[in-house]
């Protein structure tokens, strides 16, 4: 029964929370809009809802986003001293990356994560053959690259989602 | 200090307007000129902020959320304009 | 406002200005399409996020109760600066592959 009425606990959760920041005040009034639309929209989408994997370890996303965080802000400062010194001793490359994950949604959030981490935009992912297309600023090493994707940020997602 | 601060961020963004300005006119691909825009749209909304901070109102936060989702999807419909000659396929 | 806060609201303007200015500078300097994607979409995105975070705390600061929308800006603009900087590299590919005079090794094949 619970279940029918709340088909997606984590969306009813995020969507309230987002109500209630966008609004900036914490009454009786948007609290109560928000419970209603936590409850409503998400029956409302749920026929072209996709299917993702679900998150079985909370508490390691949490600490997984924080490394990425730090990451972002780490990356950032190194690249772009990069970025204003001399442009020629940079060797920017295409680099394959071969992946394990074979879910649409959770390839989605790798990718992204590639993304904002500096030194690394993702490109194209390739779900016949799997493969993560990244382009790299200033990658001399191609092996510690593809490593690094893969043991610092695929294995932690692979056992957030369990895929 | 605080205006000091402020006057400081506003001359540096600023600044990287110019250089996005410059970008969207050099080129040379209209790749090139896609995100120039979208960088410019990316710095106007810090500008935004900015000023927002400075004249003590939080109104120009609702400027900056709309500019923030707008730019998003335009960058995005140029460049499945790009990709396949049409957006809504 | 006590003087704490002052001097973190002030040194998340300069942190974010400075980063958003960097990568400008990227988006100028850099010699190819590729290259210069990785200036905006990430220092620019982090740039925007100290920015920010500094209202959040001069609002929060200054003004009854918290303010947190800003953080809703922020998070939005973190998931879609990846998004945008993907689909731009895909166009850019797809422009380079469509033109005749492209040579294998520019796609990275």
């Amino acid at each position: 029964m619970i279940r029918r009425l709340i088909p997606r606990p984590l969306l009813s959760i995020t969507l309230f929370i987002l109500w209630v920041v966008l609004n900036n005040e914490v009454s009786i009034a948007t609290m109560m809009l928000g419970f209603l639309l936590a409850l409503t929209m998400p029956l409302v989408v749920r026929p072209f809802w996709p299917d993702g994997p679900r998150l079985v370890r909370p508490g390691m996303a949490f600490s997984f986003a924080l490394r990425v965080l730090t990451d972002i802000v780490v990356a950032n400062w190194s690249v772009s001293r990069r970025v204003v010194g001399p442009i020629r001793n940079l060797s920017p490359a295409f680099v394959e990356v071969p992946l394990d994950v074979r879910d649409p949604f959770v390839a989605t959030i790798l990718a992204s994560i590639v993304s904002l981490t500096p030194g690394t935009v993702s490109i194209d992912v390739d779900q016949n053959h799997w493969v993560l297309k990244v382009h790299a600023l200033d990658a001399p090493d191609h092996e510690a690259l593809v490593h690094q994707i893969k043991w610092r940020y695929e294995k932690p997602i692979r056992e957030i989602f369990a895929c | 200090m605080l205006n000091f601060a402020i006057e400081t961020g506003f001359a540096l963004i600023g600044l990287a307007l110019a250089l996005n300005l410059w970008r969207l006119m050099r080129g040379p691909d209209v790749t090139d000129r896609i995100l120039a825009l979208d960088t410019m749209n990316i710095n106007a909304i810090a500008l935004l902020v900015l000023y927002g901070i400075r004249a003590h109102s939080g109104a120009y936060f609702e400027a900056a959320l709309v500019l923030a989702a707008m730019g998003f999807v335009g960058t995005i419909a140029l460049c499945k304009y790009l990709l396949r000659g049409d957006i809504i396929e | 406002m006590s003087a704490f806060i002052e001097i973190m609201v002030s040194a998340l303007i300069l942190l974010g200005s400075a980063f958003a200015l960097l990568g400008s500078i990227g988006l100028a300097r850099l010699p190819d399409f590729f290259t210069r994607l990785h200036g905006p979409t990430k220092a620019t995105t982090l740039g925007v996020g100290a920015m920010v975070l500094a209202s959040a705390v001069y609002f929060t600061a200054t003004q009854p109760g918290f303010s947190l929308h800003e953080i809703a800006v922020m998070v939005f603009l973190f998931i879609t600066a990846p998004v945008s900087a993907h689909l731009l590299a895909k166009a850019a590919l797809h422009r380079l592959s469509a033109r005749p005079d492209t040579h294998a090794s520019e796609l990275g094949k």
